[in-house]
């Protein structure tokens, strides 16, 4: 079995301005077997071509959905993307079989740190709760939903620490990337973040 | 001479004032509203102007030279050089077949001597220069096939005076011997043999181009620099006649000679300047000149033998018309167009006044039969414009109703259309093609025939013919439509338009193309909302192109691109408003120069404003729901 082919979606309304994504993009855009796709410069106008979405979507295995998470959610176009690509009768639905199987998740990139996204924080609801409606969406696409991949407190990260987020999240891709790679073991993980690399 | 300078112009001027608005709301053309003034004021009407007619149509003569200087603006020396097929081909084919033909006639049927035919028949085959082209402009028709080939067969006629200014006196020899050749303008041509005449010429044409680059243009700049508007007219006037008397000296035709410097100039950045001092002057010269030819009809051998002139007339027109149509043919215009081509050089033109005063001089003709002539090249004249009428109101047409019968086959939606473009040209037709391809069929108005019959091929509904005619406005179904889109591409005509379309479709919505913001302003100024500056957009967008080439981000750019669309409509809309507290008398170019300045210091406000805070909070520490 060969490599499995990764497909990073980014969207970025204001990617110029983001330091974090840009040194995430900038760190796995060197993994072979990686492709990268900028939505916002390639559909500026929101008028995405579906069927050129559907056809990337076939020639990967693993598809990452790479996002700040605005107002605990992800940005227009990808909610666009999502209602234009995941069509009825090709995603979903009778005969909507063609993701099957596939494995899909989120990288966020957030404002607010882990412990405002608790029961008791600030924002009431945790990451994975808000989410649930992604999980879902891969689910009725008949695809794997894994654990997301957390950037918090984004905007206030050192250097260095940006250095590590930007490590792990090449590591992540690449060991998944591997055909051996045992996907049962991300069942027990509720974050990216907590799995031992 | 029976009044002075001052009476015969209230009287020329009030023929035109009444005679010109009458003709045009009768759709006739201004032309024939001139010679109709002109026949109403000469001697056998009610006899105001007597003989000083003559003089006064040579003195207006000079507007056809005008006219040509203003072509030769238009038509920079690349372009010129381009119709030389044309001009050679077309032109030369007209000058040889029309006079091969008209030779015979004259030498057979009407028993005029040898040479006199010979001068005769090069005489006829030149057209109005005056008449067609002004016709031309005032019904839009220069860009259509017809159009652009009788100017080319028009300028070769002007540039075939000079050889035939020169051969006259040749025919001369064989007739009379007592011709001392009494030349009004002696001029030092004729004394030179045929190889020093064409260095002359030669170089004279130098001379302009020359002149025209180092030295015309360094002084229009010195005079712009002096800021007083009445040195431009004056200046504009000089370079005109200055090279008119410098042509006349050599002996070359000076229309010929303002053509030439017009085309020089073509790439001058005065030539606007130049065109709108011009141009009035040229107007006014060239009404006086068809009034003039309308007084100084001689009606008396009309009267005398009217059987006599009209068939001679109607045969020289129609060996013309005959001509023309096969060179038509030759050349691959398509019928309608041809018909057209055939009918608007069909005329005698002002070429045939100067030539056979020319050859009556060099008695190559005698005064009964110059007379004759004379007056036959008016009665053309009057002719010219009523067949192009007629042409206009019962052949053009016929050649529409052929074509849309046969289309009634095809699914061709036959219910009233509730969108109507004027105007089918490059904006037009993009505008309609992304109607079409969103089920939304439009009528079209459109004034270029080969056009109007590949549209109807494609399944339009189109209407032949200017969309600022009431009676055209009516058919298209102007009074149940919705929308006109109005993309004619010239601003006086769009203005027309509007004008018409509001006083008697007042329930129509119109959308404007414009030029340019000079024109938006207009068009807001006149209550139109939906204003469309073919310039913005496009600009913008390349703008945005330009700045994703810096490396900026599409997304952004969209964004921006819009944001800054909508502020410039905004404050086109207010400096709108504000526009006429404003002297009339300052320089154009100042004038667009504060412009310029009220604009910038809009977008600067705009700026003010405007700091981008989607997605970005200016402070990150906030407690916001947003990050990167």
């Amino acid at each position: 079995m060969p490599v499995r082919k990764i497909l990073v979606l980014f969207f970025h309304p204001r990617f110029e301005d983001s330091r974090a994504n840009k040194a995430l993009i900038k760190a796995i855009s060197t993994i072979e077997n990686v492709t990268i796709r900028d939505m916002y410069e390639q559909y500026p106008d929101f008028n995405i071509d579906v069927k050129q979405e559907q056809k990337l979507l076939l020639k990967h295995d693993i598809i990452v959905w790479q996002h700040p998470f605005f107002w605990y959610n992800c940005p227009p176009l990808m909610k666009q993307w999502i209602d234009l690509v995941l069509e009825l009768g090709w995603a979903y639905g009778r005969n909507g079989q063609n993701l099957e199987g596939k494995h899909i998740f989120n990288v966020i990139t957030s404002g607010g740190s882990l412990e405002v996204y608790q029961k008791t924080g600030r924002n009431r609801f945790t990451y994975r709760e808000f989410l649930n409606s992604f999980d879902q969406t891969a689910y009725l696409c008949h695809m794997h939903y894994l654990p997301p991949f957390l950037v918090p407190a984004a905007g206030r990260l050192t250097e260095e620490e940006l250095n590590i987020y930007s490590e792990n999240y090449c590591k992540i891709l690449k060991v998944i990337q591997q055909p051996d790679f045992d996907f049962t073991q991300l069942q027990e993980i509720v974050y990216f973040n907590d799995f031992k690399l | 001479m029976n009044g002075s300078i001052l009476q015969n112009s209230v009287i020329f001027l009030g023929a035109a004032l009444i005679c010109v608005p009458i003709a045009k709301r009768l759709g006739i053309g201004s032309v024939i509203g001139y010679l109709f003034g002109g026949i109403l004021i000469g001697p056998f009407v009610l006899g105001w102007v007597g003989s000083e007619g003559e003089d006064i149509m040579h003195a207006a003569e000079f507007g056809v030279v005008m006219m040509l200087f203003l072509i030769g603006l238009e038509l920079n020396p690349q372009s010129f050089w381009n119709m030389r097929k044309s001009i050679l081909g077309m032109g030369g084919a007209q000058m040889v077949f029309t006079s091969l033909l008209i030779f015979p006639f004259l030498r057979y049927f009407w028993d005029f001597s040898f040479n006199a035919s010979v001068a005769i028949a090069l005489s006829f085959a030149m057209s109005s220069t005056a008449i067609v082209l002004q016709t031309l402009k005032e019904k839009g028709l220069s860009q259509t096939q017809a159009g652009r080939a009788s100017f080319a067969v028009l300028l070769l006629q002007d540039i075939a005076v000079i050889p035939i200014l020169a051969l006259l006196p040749l025919l001369a020899i064989g007739t009379v011997n007592n011709t001392k050749s009494e030349h009004d303008h002696p001029n030092f041509i004729s004394d030179l043999d045929a190889g020093y005449a064409t260095l002359v010429i030669v170089g004279v044409v130098l001379f302009i181009y020359l002149a025209g680059r180092f030295l015309i243009n360094p002084f229009l700049h010195f005079i712009a620099k002096v800021r007083m508007r009445e040195l431009f007219t004056i200046s504009a006037l000089f370079i005109v006649i200055g090279v008119s008397w410098l042509m006349e000296q050599v002996g070359i035709s000076p229309a010929l000679g303002a053509f030439m410097a017009g085309v020089v100039l073509a790439n001058s950045e005065f030539r606007h300047e130049l065109e709108s001092n011009v141009e009035p002057f040229k107007g006014v010269l060239l009404g006086l000149f068809f009034t003039a030819v309308g007084s100084t009809i001689n009606f008396d051998i009309i009267f005398a033998q009217p059987l006599n002139i009209i068939s001679f007339v109607l045969s020289i027109m129609f060996i013309k018309a005959l001509v023309l149509l096969v060179i038509g043919q030759f050349f691959r215009l398509t019928p309608d167009q041809d018909i057209l081509f055939a009918l608007l050089l069909a005329q005698l033109g002002e070429f045939a006044f100067v030539l056979l005063a020319t050859a009556r001089q060099l008695n190559i003709t005698d005064a009964v039969s110059s007379d004759f002539l004379m007056a036959s090249v008016t009665v053309s004249m009057i002719l010219s414009p009523i067949l192009l009428y007629l042409n206009e109101k019962f052949i053009a047409p016929r050649f529409g109703v052929k074509e849309s019968l046969s289309l009634a086959a095809m699914d061709h939606i036959e219910e009233e259309n509730e969108v109507i473009i004027a105007g089918f040209g490059h904006f037009g037709s993009t505008v309609g093609r992304f109607l079409r391809a969103n089920g939304v069929y439009a009528t079209v108005l459109d004034s270029d025939s080969d056009r109007v019959m590949l549209l109807r091929k494609m399944g339009f509904k189109v209407f032949y013919g200017d969309a600022t005619r009431l009676d055209l406005l009516v058919a298209a179904g102007a009074e149940k439509a919705k929308v006109l889109i109005c993309a004619i591409d010239d601003p006086e005509k769009s203005m027309e338009l509007v004008d018409i379309v509001q006083k008697h479709f007042p329930h129509l919505k119109i959308f404007m193309r414009t030029k340019n913001r000079y024109y938006a302003y207009e068009m807001l100024d006149r209550g139109i909302e939906n204003v469309y500056r073919e310039t913005l957009e496009t600009s913008v967008n390349l703008g945005v192109d330009v700045l994703h080439e810096m490396g900026l981000r599409k997304y952004t750019l969209t964004r921006k691109a819009s944001e800054f669309i909508k502020h410039d409509k905004e404050s086109t809309k207010k400096l709108a408003k504000s526009r006429h507290d404003h002297d009339d008398y300052i320089l154009r170019v100042k004038e667009e120069i504060e412009w310029q300045e009220k604009l910038l210091s809009e977008d600067i406000t705009f700026f003010d404003f405007k700091h981008d805070t989607a997605w970005e909070a200016p402070s990150r520490q906030q407690p916001s729901a947003k990050a990167s």
